[in-house]
């Protein structure tokens, strides 16, 4: 059961999270060097000079390729998806065993759901940040995310497996809560970026977690079925 | 009596599988996405970001 598990969250999560790293490069890395100009002082999009504002012609050239730090970067977006995989293919091996059919269609609502959980609920309160952004302490932002990525997920199994009303109102509350509690928030706001790049950022980030979750979902169940009908077949051989 | 003990352990076996999988992927996401110390902040920065998770 395990090397099972193991197998498919390597494969699913290392595919998805390399496709997410291009994906990151090409869309959102761009915004976020753009904001990093403005958050070093290169760019100024107070005041009158419009050189120095940077929307069409910048003063400040956006950088290019860095080897070293999007290597880096596709290291670590790989390794975090591959951790993404082993929750996804770890949930969907307790559904398996409580009776529920695996499919690789069904996969699609997988990663779908383990979008919501991990980044579209989280940033309904934290929305993803430029660089540069004002932000409150970050350890009670970390524990908010934390507890709103557990309520939702837990939310949303229930949505689709409980059987009962009660437990039905139980989701709905759990799917609320973190949103009725509230992130934390700064006491003021200092950004200096401005926020047309700050919301194409956090549209950016979205969208493309959206799409690798997807296929994050779709590799998951295709491999965990896949391995599942390789390890039938050397049991069926002994 | 063997075999309930047999399917028994197997019941318990998958789900300690379960559990052990899904707390590699936690360990991950929390190394990954969450701990602070300067070097794995810096070398995971843009990722991150890009993944909204709170950063600084």
């Amino acid at each position: 059961m395990f090397s099972r598990i193991l197998v498919s969250a390597l494969f699913a999560g290392f595919l998805a999270g390399l496709i997410a790293a291009l994906l990151q490069l090409v869309f959102v890395q761009p915004v976020l060097l753009h904001a990093e100009l403005y958050e070093s002082g290169a760019l100024n999009h107070f005041g009158d000079d419009a050189a120095a504002n940077g929307a069409g012609g910048a003063a400040a050239a956006i950088p290019g390729v860095d080897l070293e730090r999007d290597g880096l970067s596709v290291l670590f977006t790989a390794l975090t998806y591959t951790g993404f995989a082993f929750l996804l293919v770890a949930a969907m091996a307790l559904a398996e065993d409580r009776g529920f059919r695996i499919t690789v269609r069904q996969g699609l609502v997988w990663g779908v759901a383990g979008f919501v959980a991990f980044q579209l609920a989280p940033a309904l309160g934290a929305p993803p940040e430029l660089p540069g952004s004002a932000a409150a302490e970050i350890g009670p932002r970390q524990i908010w995310w934390f507890g709103t990525v557990g309520a939702t997920a837990a939310g949303l199994a229930l949505v689709a497996f409980a059987r009962s009303w009660a437990l039905r109102g139980v989701a709905a509350l759990l799917l609320l809560a973190p949103h009725l509690i509230g992130a934390p928030h700064p006491d003021e706001f200092f950004g200096p970026a401005p926020p047309e790049l700050a919301s194409l950022f956090a549209a950016r980030s979205l969208g493309t977690g959206l799409a690798a979750w997807s296929l994050l979902g779709l590799l998951a169940a295709y491999f965990w079925l896949r391995e599942g009908k390789r390890t039938e077949g050397m049991a069926r051989v002994v | 009596m063997t075999a309930q003990i047999q399917s028994r352990t197997g019941i318990s076996a998958k789900l300690a599988a379960i559990a052990l999988s899904a707390f590699i992927g936690l360990a991950i996401v929390t190394l990954a996405g969450h701990v602070q110390t300067a070097a794995l902040h810096d070398a995971a920065h843009d990722s991150r970001h890009a993944m909204g998770f709170p950063c600084h």
